[in-house]
């Protein structure tokens, strides 16, 4: 069972899918969750990347700045006013 | 064509092509209702995700925070009033207009003052030709609210409720309830009220979550970005509502236009009959008066 992954903006669901590995930034800094990582509610950086890993290994880079993340039985949520996919 | 005739058929004339316009109309806005649906539920996934969040910040800290602490004196209330752009949605905006009144005489009453922001140009006339005061206006946004809108609406009663020029603050909008029906609705809007996602999963248990940075700065960010949604909720409530609003009263205005041309072509079918039958009675006697002049 991999990582259940969403990244929602203010209008829109942007992607959700499944993912092994999410990289985010962080107002402390760099933030990697893999399968089984603790509960964790974060604030992302005034601006940055989330990068999604999927199942099959592509990587997704989502600009998402200005909001926040959170981790929790192995269901990720990227929640940002401003979030689209490039 | 006698003119009782003539005057019949221009109303049913008239009544037809006004007919034509509301039916035009009631199509649009059943179209529009769709549209303004599907915003509102793809809005839906972050509203939720952000309640899950405030929620889980307030139940495993126990932070007061400035936007949830009721301030001892309420000495300023503001109301947000969320109408539309544009009318022809029968009662939809007086009943907020109303609403907003009963609730203004009502902390009038507890000796509370109250500031008003209007959104919406039917809000924005009925206080200018009253000429009764308010501190900002937002039009043109009603039928299409965008994030950034919300955005900006928040950021300016946060920014009074912050800087203590008002101590609550309430908005009145009517909620999309079905096709049939909007309901007026008033929400304190802050000090903050977290209200449980309406979802069956909220009763399950909030894991203990590790706060990035410490739990306090994680509301500071949270709470406005949650109000802010709770705005952008709102406005989008608001323009379904107005659709569907709108397609109710077209419908009605199309049905009494069927009505009146019923009506119509009875009345005008009596007149042409009466008509006929002068004319007959006019022949006969005329035929009578020859045959004894004979």
């Amino acid at each position: 069972m991999a990582l259940t992954v969403s990244i929602v903006s203010a209008a829109e669901e942007v992607w959700t899918g499944e993912a092994t590995q999410v990289i985010a930034k962080t107002t402390e800094g760099e933030i990697g969750i893999l399968r089984g990582h603790e509960p964790v509610l974060a604030v992302l950086a005034e601006e940055g990347n989330v990068r999604v890993t999927d199942s099959s290994g592509t990587v997704h880079t989502v600009e998402a700045a200005d909001g926040f993340l959170s981790v929790d039985h192995d269901r990720v949520e990227i929640v940002a006013r401003n979030a689209k996919l490039t | 064509m006698g003119a009782q005739l003539r005057v019949y058929t221009q109303k049913i004339k008239s009544a037809q092509s006004t007919k034509k316009i509301t039916k035009a109309m009631e199509l649009i806005a059943a179209s529009r209702i769709q549209k303004a649906l599907v915003r509102v539920k793809a809005s839906n996934p972050y509203a939720r995700a952000l309640t899950r969040a405030v929620s889980a910040v307030a139940t495993y800290s126990n932070e007061a925070h400035p936007l949830t602490v009721e301030r001892e004196q309420l000495k300023r209330a503001a109301i947000v009033i969320l109408t539309s752009d544009r009318g022809l949605a029968g009662a939809f905006n007086s009943q907020i207009i109303r609403e907003a009144g009963e609730l203004r005489a009502k902390l009038e009453a507890e000796g509370k003052e109250v500031d008003h922001y209007l959104i919406g140009n039917k809000a924005v006339g009925y206080f200018k030709f009253r000429q009764r005061s308010y501190i900002k206006e937002w039009t043109g946004i009603s039928d299409v609210p965008t994030p950034e809108v919300a955005q900006e609406i928040a950021a300016a009663v946060l920014e009074a409720y912050v800087s203590e020029q008002v101590d609550e603050i309430h908005v009145v909008y009517n909620r999309f309830v079905s096709m049939m029906t909007q309901d007026p609705t008033t929400v304190r809007l802050l000090p903050l009220e977290v209200v449980e996602a309406e979802e069956s999963g909220s009763a399950e248990h909030l894991p203990l979550y590790e706060f990035e940075p410490e739990p306090a700065r994680v509301l500071d960010a949270l709470l406005p970005v949650y109000v802010e949604s709770r705005i952008f909720n709102a406005l989008l409530q608001s323009a379904a509502a107005k659709q569907a609003a709108t397609q109710k009263a077209m419908k009605s205005a199309s049905d009494n236009a069927d009505k009146l041309i019923t009506d119509y072509t009875r009345l005008r079918n009596n007149a042409r009959q009466a008509e006929i039958t002068t004319q007959i009675s006019e022949i006969v006697g005329g035929a009578d008066a020859l045959a004894s002049a004979k």
